[in-house]
């Protein structure tokens, strides 16, 4: 019998109370149990970000945290963007300058950039580039990406 | 993952007492970005977790406690390169946290985690052992202060005791102005393990330090205290001298994925120049370090 352990956190803003085997991760509970199937499994070795979400004000990787850990923390998923059913400013960026492709990576993409435009309204290319270099896209929309990114610090200056 | 029991303690003696009853079956585990993947491909087998984070005396905190400044062993690399204190006294330590892993990385892994996996291609182990960096280690003999270069021994392996934990790393504040740089070879920009990692600093009265990893089975360090690196008058064939023997130790594997012993040699004398160059620039003040 393997042990369990009572956890509590907030996701998106719901708390929520789950037992979870020590050796599951974060990422296994926010897929399986909370059934948030937005953040992906991909790498499970922390490089790809497929599986990126905020974890008290900062982004992780969900396959590298063990959800025990999480017990008592905040986290946003990429279902928690969007507000009343109407995409972000940010994923509407995302749609209108084609940087979703087969959309794989898109919520780890997205989470980054949303903590990245957070801290820093107004990023430059390079900035956006190292804020995003955890998040890999097999179909090499990182032109696009970078551009909706951009786009989006415009749209809100205005 | 196999399944393993957990374990929280929120004081250190509870720590300690849970690795004197579970001893080797226990792993300490702190930001988990290589732990955690060592569990999930079955290089680690614990039977049980220590969670280190919620140890009060291990909470993130970068504080000046006399003549050092003390970073707890809960500080992750982000912490690092965001603390004023960092950035003013040790700007080459920030130069390295900048390069581990990606965003998400650098926001869970800690400082204390880099050096305690004791991996040859840390990239922080240089600037630490430029800096003259001391671990403070805790065990139930109580606490003792292991200087980084007595600190590692190969590849995941430490002067740590069965039972010890590591609490805290401490920067002694530079008592001479010095200048100092971090460089680093990798395959791909991004989050590649350094092919060579390598830090650089040069102090008013003319020493050098060069420490440098991924060229053998843990960091290294050198000094030259001839003051002939220093001295950009000296003739060329006198400084190759002087890094001939500081490079002396490097032995990289010809088992290595990542770049061949040749590329490596030849790569660590490239960067130890430029870092060289760097680090003298910045002590004079022409760049701001």
């Amino acid at each position: 019998m393997i042990p369990t352990y009572p956890i509590e956190l907030s996701v998106n803003g719901r708390r929520r109370r789950v037992d979870v085997a020590a050796h599951h991760s974060l990422l296994d509970i926010l897929r399986d149990d909370l059934e948030l199937t937005g953040t992906k499994e991909c790498c499970l070795v922390g490089e790809c970000g497929a599986c990126t979400v905020i974890l008290d004000g900062r982004t992780v990787d969900s396959c590298l945290v063990l959800a025990v850990e999480a017990d008592g923390a905040e986290i946003t998923t990429v279902e928690g963007l969007a507000a009343a059913g109407q995409v972000s400013p940010l994923q509407q960026a995302f749609l209108d300058r084609g940087a979703v492709q087969c959309g794989f990576c898109i919520p780890g993409q997205l989470i980054s950039a949303h903590v990245l435009l957070a801290g820093n309204p107004h990023p430059t290319v390079g900035e956006i580039q190292e804020s995003l270099a955890g998040n890999l896209c097999r179909c090499g929309c990182y032109e696009q990406i970078t551009d909706a990114v951009l786009a989006t610090a415009e749209e809100a200056e205005r | 993952m196999h399944a393993f029991a957990y374990a929280r303690p929120t004081t250190l003696a509870e720590a300690v007492a849970l690795l004197e009853v579970h001893g080797p079956e226990a792993r300490l585990l702190a930001g988990g970005t290589d732990l955690v993947v060592r569990l999930r491909d079955g290089t680690a087998r614990p039977s049980v977790v220590i969670d280190v984070k919620r140890i009060a005396e291990l909470r993130p905190a970068i504080r000046q406690v006399g003549g050092h400044l003390v970073i707890s062993a809960g500080t992750v690399m982000t912490d690092v390169m965001e603390d004023e204190q960092v950035r003013r006294h040790f700007p080459a330590l920030v130069e390295a946290a900048e390069v581990v892993g990606s965003v998400q990385i650098r926001n869970r892994a800690t400082l204390a985690g880099n050096i305690c996996n004791a991996s040859p291609a840390a990239d922080t182990a240089p600037p630490l052992l430029v800096y003259g960096a001391e671990v403070v280690a805790h065990g139930a003999a109580g606490t003792r202060r292991i200087g980084l270069d007595e600190f590692f021994v190969r590849s995941g392996e430490t002067t740590l005791e069965p039972g010890e934990l590591l609490t805290a790393i401490e920067l002694p504040l530079p008592a001479r102005r010095m200048g100092a740089a971090h460089v680093r070879r990798t395959r791909r920009r991004g989050h590649d393990l350094a092919s060579v990692t390598l830090c650089c600093g040069v102090d008013e009265a003319g020493v050098t330090r060069i420490a440098y990893g991924s060229v053998g089975p843990r960091p290294v360090r050198a000094i030259d205290e001839s003051g002939t690196l220093a001295d950009s008058a000296a003739p060329a064939d006198a400084k190759a001298a002087v890094f001939e023997r500081m490079f002396a130790a490097a032995s990289p594997s010809p088992r290595s994925m990542r770049a061949s012993p040749e590329y490596r040699l030849a790569m660590l004398r490239v960067l130890g120049a430029r870092a060289l160059a760097t680090a003298i620039e910045r002590l004079a003040g022409r760049e701001r370090p």
